[in-house]
């Protein structure tokens, strides 16, 4: 049941791919502003590349929320998923898919805006790439998690968008605070496992909690 | 094992709250008055100044933040509690009563901030600072707006109860993450803490909770009128409402 909503979720995106891609050149967009915005030399670039690259990840993550759960409540598809499957596995299989199409792209093009961030001035190797890889990875499906459940609790009230970012951005401050840590301490080279640990140990707790209260909420909406 | 429930089930009533809160309300303001005339009296007057750190009067703002502060932490656990209660139970008051708590949870929330800044500029030589308590008391605040305005935002109230309640349930498994990752956060930066506390001299800590208690009954008493407006709302067109109006209306 669960692999069949999964699918379905990921051909309404693919079907609508250009919603999947807005919200990468977002981040991209948003991350090369800053050196216009501050200044374009490497130093200072470096050390506000892990706040900027992750709060542009967490704008990101918000924006694209909405398409992966509006429609399918404006058409009703969402009110016939609830009739044939549980509430907290279709909220499962709705962040899964929100994950797979724009965290871990993310994920992936992360590397691109250390560059441009220039996260590797002053060093021979490219460790900070990785670390700043790995607390993405580990911080985006929290962001997914905790997104869903705003986003369900949103869904039928008169106002949208902006009503999403108000609930969910208190919530996120956690993870942005340990995400964007775990890459200062990797550029001063400090350890950084606690941090990661903390990132992971935040991921399990949404796990438990937000599949269930998401569910919870998508049944109200649509009550 | 019916009756030891019993009051639980008549709390559950609209109809039984409002008839009985009438009765305790005035105790409740009584209360309240002596006890903020005792508090202030002290507070503002009679109490010593501080010497040691050199804060002279501005001690007394002390007694005024800290009962804010308490309160507004106390009144999103409170509201978080009636959130789960009204899910678990379906109980109308439950509902009602945290859409009541909300405003007055997020005004203390703002009187302690407020203050904060107060006292922080003559003491600490700055409005703000991005101090554990500050911050996560600053969320605290975005968390009672967010409930808020999730409320407002839909038509059918039936609906705006349940899904703010399931935010504020969220919300407050995320109180203490947000305040111990503030905490981590802010020590991994700098070494010092600005609220650091001695033990409080007796002649500071009795006011002090003579205020605590003050502040306590005062919210008791402001989130019993905000739920009675609002079951009011809720109830308008059942009997008992309309009997009660007209019987207002008849004492003119």
């Amino acid at each position: 049941m669960f692999s069949a909503l999964l699918k379905r979720e990921l051909m309404v995106a693919r079907r609508n791919w250009i919603g999947i891609v807005i919200p990468l050149f977002f981040f991209v967009m948003v991350v090369s502003l800053f050196p216009f915005g501050v200044s374009p030399e490497a130093p200072t670039l470096q050390k506000i590349a892990p706040g900027i690259i992750w709060v542009a990840a967490l704008l990101a993550t918000l924006l694209s929320l909405e398409q992966f759960y509006r429609s399918d409540y404006q058409d009703g598809s969402l009110e016939q998923t609830l009739l044939i499957a549980g509430p907290t596995q279709v909220a499962s299989a709705k962040i899964l898919a929100h994950w797979l199409l724009t965290g871990l792209p993310l994920v992936i093009i992360s590397p691109l805006l250390g560059i441009l961030m220039q996260i590797n001035h002053g060093f021979t190797d490219s460790t900070h790439t990785w670390v700043l890889m790995l607390s993405l990875l580990l911080g985006t499906p929290t962001l997914c998690l905790i997104g869903a459940i705003g986003m369900s609790l949103a869904l039928a009230a008169n106002r949208n968008g902006m009503l999403v970012a108000i609930l969910v951005l208190p919530l996120y401050v956690p993870i942005l605070i340990f995400g964007t840590s775990t890459v200062t301490a990797s550029l001063e080279n400090f350890s950084y496992n606690g941090q990661l640990a903390i990132l992971a140990a935040l991921l399990m707790i949404a796990l438990v909690v937000s599949p269930f209260a998401a569910g919870r909420a998508l049944k109200i909406s649509v009550s | 094992m019916a009756s030891r429930w019993r009051w639980f089930h008549q709390l559950g009533s609209p109809k039984w709250f409002f008839e009985k809160s009438s009765k305790w309300l005035p105790w409740i303001w009584a209360g309240t008055l002596i006890l903020l005339g005792i508090g202030l009296y002290y507070s503002l007057w009679a109490s010593p100044i501080e010497a040691r750190q050199g804060q002279g009067h501005t001690v007394r703002i002390m007694y005024i933040h800290v009962p804010a502060a308490a309160l507004s932490m106390v009144g999103y656990v409170i509201m978080a509690i009636a959130s789960i209660i009204g899910l678990v139970w379906k109980m109308k008051v439950a509902f009602a009563a945290s859409r009541a708590i909300a405003p007055i949870g997020a005004a203390m929330t703002f009187i302690a901030l407020f203050t904060g800044a107060v006292w922080g500029k003559p003491t600490w030589g700055t409005w703000w600072e991005w101090d554990a308590r500050l911050t996560s008391e600053l969320l605290l605040l975005f968390l009672y707006l967010g409930f808020i305005a999730l409320h407002s935002s839909f038509a059918e109230r039936a609906k705006a109860d349940k899904a703010a309640s399931v935010l504020a349930i969220v919300g407050v498994i995320n109180v203490p993450i947000i305040y111990f990752s503030v905490k981590w956060w802010n020590t991994l930066h700098q070494g010092y803490s600005v609220t650091q506390k001695g033990a409080l001299a007796p002649e500071f800590q009795v006011p002090l909770f003579i205020m605590i208690g003050a502040f306590y009954l005062m919210f008791i008493g402001l989130v019993i009128m905000r739920l009675r407006v609002e079951i009011l709302m809720r109830e308008q067109k059942s009997r008992w409402v309309a009997e009660w109006a007209a019987g207002q209306n008849g004492h003119k």
